[in-house]
């Protein structure tokens, strides 16, 4: 288990590293640095000095050295719209967009496995092709026509539902998780209904039948568990993916995450905010791959003990 | 012993197959299946029409998209102003339709080409590492997990800022980010079909590496990989359309249906088919390609075409007293 | 190979009284793409407590058919359009979903061939060993594995106590075989169908199986229903015999007699070409061609095709499963003719 682990946390570490290194190849590789992180309105002394002050007139490694020290330490330097420090300002939004992809992903999850073995229990009645079809549908909205059309009708047409902000009950949750649901859904509703097929058609779905067992407890108990796999793997791409709705949903309904800050910041061209942003998603996904690799092996005996190549 | 090795259930998918020789020996021609397939076939319909309106459409209509009449601002959809004014007009006056269409161009424009790169250079790196095995296999591979575990809307958001939105530059990321998906199904189909037996064959003649990755796996990968860009049309098309709506993407004067529907968002309570509308072609575009590629999947699969051909009432017949 | 059933414990007091399982004129139709087919055609046999009865016949015969529709356990395209399957004083095929559930254990209980994929790779052991008592006795999980690590024991299974955490890829072939066994007489079914238990494994494990499955159905005093192609087992191991042929009993009767004086010639045909039975030198003798797709089963005799004996007579007429004394029957127009070859 713990050789398992370290091999995955080391592979899960390469894209983090790439991450790392690619920021700092595209802030200072790809033109002058300066233009990135100061108004084009900037004087020819202002740049100087900020060239000067950040180290940008220094070779090329030492920048590195020195970009590698500031990311260890969390320093990325100042916001160029408030002066507060770049670090401070992501970790601030961060909380805000989890909790926004903690409960969406549970709800996907849970209604995916509920709808999709639903649909596989019988494939292609008449429950399964509906299910199928708008499971397809829901994955081929787009976000934010469907968060659009939530505020047009929830919002401005009935007036049940706020169009923007946090401040208030519940109902604030309703649009955004909704918008930001409905891809994951739509995908995983698809994955759990393919797994399951093959789970329920597999011989132990048989034996287990055979010794009398319930078919609630023939599909959840026997067949769930296995089809969890490929599931899992799906569900862990749609939470990264999730950071692209997040973007969307953040910025239409003036959620106070990363994404809306991560938007801010490219319309305002404050690079330090957007490169720390960046960083951060990146460590949380590093973080969500490793979780995902443990989930696997606490589920699956035969993962736990392979050691693989 | 006469008898042969009888798996429970591999006696009755013997009988499931000894009735479909028939369809099997000679596959029923693909426009003949799909025609069976009355989701499918509206899907292909549907798809057909959306490229043809981008391709002659502006033809037609002419500088519909881009002519201003402050007088005919914000015009419902109405029957009363000819084809322009068919779908209304926006704050200064230019025909929703005309710009629907124009922006169906700048849309496709984006999305084809962002898919047929990624599809061609995803396809050709993975059939060669897959091919080939080994350290060569290894590093595409990662390269690929690394393109994949990063959010692609994130990457286009930081190459975008760092240069210039322009058309090149979203289907260059575009093109970038999807590379791994073919990568991935081209390598598995190779690795899988290297070891078969004519493949071997090949290689003893001598036959390069590419010319048998050519003639030998390419046409046995290309149906799967055909099922995958279909799909991921979608996602390349959904992605161009958040960009674009986000500011990052197409930007003003050109037209696609993401930016019309960011354009239209301020006036969502005074005319709401300015937004409404380019969502609507999105949705209605995107189904459709998820629904064909669901059909080409089954269709390009043997051992599932079958189903298609069966009379509908049949499809999935149960028997719930004797079957739990 | 010795003809003579020597193990069988051909009780002639079990053979009376009510069979722990009574299959007539059972038949199932398979909905394919083209169209609906007879897979198991008015099969009928019977089992008493205590006896073994083998299923024999080629891939397709409709011999795992038979076995999976008297379980519940068909496939969504087969179904099953007529007869009966008494078993625990009832009409199985009546039964409503729950009723029938509650017998799936105690009463009817079946092994199947690849351990394999028959038992849940991400479960222990233990626990689907256990599963049974937790379903039929209600049982806690604690007492479950208890019955489970008993029964581990019994089958042979070194160290069950710490083998019992073991995940199905963890044992060879033959253990797991054991486990499905064991699995399937947890609760001493009245009637244990095994459908090929052993074909997927060593010859030498093979007799180990063999030799268990006889000594759990000796303690428990099961109905033991063999669904085989090999007729060396069915000769060793079975009372009766079953032939099926295309989803219809061609032959039916004791073992010893059906074997020693085959009355169908495909029965024949099958016999004749065991290896030992053959002259030396001679070119090994098989039943020449192979059976007929379900969809294209002729009007006549479904072994017309094939048979050294056919006339026109076949062609016309199917023949009906027809006593041939003792306890015999065959489906043959001409098994007198047979009979004094």
């Amino acid at each position: 288990m713990t050789t398992f682990l370290r091999k995955r946390i080391v592979s899960s570490a390469i894209p983090l590293v790439v991450v790392v290194l690619g920021v700092f190849v595209l802030a200072r590789l790809t033109g002058n640095p300066v233009d990135l992180y100061l108004p084009l309105s900037a004087t020819p002394e202002q740049r100087a000095a900020f060239s000067a002050a950040n180290g940008f007139d220094q070779p090329i490694l030492v920048q590195l050295w020195d970009y590698l020290g500031q990311v260890v330490q969390l320093d990325f330097g100042e916001s160029l719209r408030t002066g507060q420090s770049a670090g401070e300002m992501v970790l601030e939004a961060f909380p805000a967009t989890l909790q926004l992809a903690a409960v969406t992903m549970l709800i996907a999850i849970v209604g995916a496995v509920l709808i999709g073995s639903l649909a596989a229990y019988r494939p292609n009645s008449l429950a399964d092709r509906t299910s199928s079809f708008l499971s397809m549908t829901a994955a081929s909205i787009p976000d934010f026509w469907f968060a659009i059309m939530g505020v047009l009708v929830f919002g401005v047409s009935l007036g049940i539902l706020p169009t923007s902000g946090v401040v208030g009950g519940p109902e604030v949750w309703v649009l955004p998780i909704a918008t930001l649901l409905i891809r994951p859904f739509g995908v995983l509703v698809q994955v759990v209904r393919g797994s399951m097929v093959a789970a329920l058609s597999a011989p132990y779905v048989k034996v287990a039948r055979s010794k009398g067992a319930s078919e609630p407890r023939v599909v959840f108990g026997h067949a769930l568990r296995n089809a969890t796999m490929p599931v899992l793997t799906v569900a862990g791409d749609l939470t990264i993916g999730l950071v692209n709705g997040a973007v969307v949903v953040e910025t239409i309904f003036g959620w106070p995450g990363i994404g809306k800050l991560m938007i801010d910041s490219i319309l305002q061209r404050d690079f330090a905010v957007l490169q720390a942003a960046v960083l951060l998603t990146a460590v949380t996904i590093f973080v969500l791959n490793i979780l995902i690799d443990v989930c696997y092996a606490l589920l699956d005996a035969r993962v736990r003990q392979a050691v693989p190549a | 012993m006469t008898a042969t090795l009888d798996k429970p259930d591999g006696s009755k998918d013997g009988k499931k197959n000894k009735g479909v020789p028939a369809v099997a020996s000679r596959p029923p021609r693909w426009w003949l299946l799909l025609g069976r397939d009355t989701m499918a076939a509206v899907a292909a319909v549907v798809l057909g029409l959306v490229l043809l309106t981008a391709l002659i459409g502006p033809l037609l209509l002419g500088d519909a998209a881009v002519r201003q009449d402050l007088s005919a601002s914000l015009r419902p959809p109405s029957f009363d102003h000819g084809i322009t004014g068919l779908l209304g007009t926006d704050i200064l006056g230019r025909s929703v339709l005309a710009r629907l269409v124009e922006a169906a161009g700048t849309t496709l424009s984006v999305a084809i080409p962002a898919v047929l790169c990624s599809l061609f250079i995803g396809s050709a790196v993975g059939m060669w590492a897959g091919f080939h095995g080994g350290r060569r296999e290894n590093i595409a591979m990662r390269v690929a997990d690394v393109i994949l575990s990063f959010p692609s809307l994130l990457l286009a958001v930081v190459v975008l800022y760092v240069f210039e939105p322009s058309v090149a530059n979203i289907v260059l990321i575009l093109a970038v980010a999807r590379i791994p998906i073919y990568l991935r199904t081209a390598r598995a189909e190779a690795a899988e079909l290297k070891s078969r037996l004519f493949v071997d064959a090949a290689r003893t003649f001598g036959t390069t590496s590419w010319a048998t990755i050519y003639r030998h796996i390419l046409p046995i990968a290309l149906p799967t990989l055909l099922t995958v860009a279909t799909l991921d049309f979608c996602f390349v098309m959904l992605t161009e359309s958040s960009l674009s709506f986000l500011g990052i993407g197409i930007q003003p004067p050109d037209v696609s249906w993401g930016l019309m529907v960011a354009q239209g968002r301020q006036f969502l309570q005074t005319a709401w088919w300015i937004a409404v509308l380019p969502g609507v072609a999105i949705v209605i575009t995107t189904v459709s390609a998820t629904i064909l590629a669901a059909w080409v999947r089954l269709a390009t699969d043997p051992a599932q075409r079958w189903r298609l051909t069966l009379p509908k009432n049949k499809r999935g017949k149960r028997t719930p007293e004797v079957s739990a | 190979m010795n003809p003579l059933p020597s193990t069988a414990t051909a009780d002639p007091e079990a053979a009376t009284g009510e069979p722990a399982l009574a299959v007539e004129n059972l038949t199932v139709d398979l909905h394919t793409p083209t169209g609906t087919v007879r897979a198991v055609d008015e099969v009928s046999f019977a089992v008493h407590k205590g006896r073994t009865l083998a299923l024999l016949g080629e891939s397709g015969c409709g011999k795992s058919m038979t076995a999976l529709s008297i379980v519940g356990l068909l496939d969504p395209v087969a179904e099953v359009v007529g007869g009966s399957v008494r078993a625990g004083g009832k009409d199985v095929l009546t039964l409503s979903r729950p009723a029938r559930k509650k017998l799936a254990g105690p009463v009817l209980s079946i092994v199947f061939q690849d351990a394999l994929t028959a038992l849940n790779p991400v479960q222990p052991v233990g626990r689907q060993l256990g599963e049974p008592f937790r379903i039929h006795h209600g049982l806690s999980r604690r007492q479950a594995k208890e019955k489970a690590i008993e029964l581990m024991r019994i089958v042979g299974i070194p160290e069950p106590r710490a083998r019992a955490r073991s995940y199905p890829h963890q044992f060879s072939g033959g253990m797991r075989q054991r486990l499905l066994i064991a699995m399937a007489v947890a609760l001493a079914p009245d009637v244990l169908l095994a459908d090929e238990p052993t074909t997927a494994l060593d010859v030498t494990v093979q007799a180990q199986i063999m030799q268990l499955l006889r000594d759990l159905q000796v303690e428990r005093d099961m109905a033991v229903v063999l669904i085989t192609h090999d007729l060396a087992v069915v000769a060793e191991r079975a009372d009766d015999v079953v032939v099926m042929y295309a989803g219809n009993v061609v032959e039916t009767g004791p073992v010893r007699e059906v074997f020693g004086n085959p009355r169908h010639p495909y029965t024949r045909g099958l016999l004749d070409s065991v290896p030992e039975r053959a002259e030396k030198g001679s070119p090994l003798p098989a039943v020449a061609g192979s059976p007929p797709e379900l969809s294209k089963i002729p009007p006549g005799c479904v072994f017309q095709a094939r048979c050294p004996l056919a006339r026109e007579r076949c062609a016309e007429e199917r023949p009906a499963l027809t006593a041939t004394g003792s306890g015999r029957a065959a489906a043959c127009h001409f098994s007198e003719e047979l009979a004094s070859v």
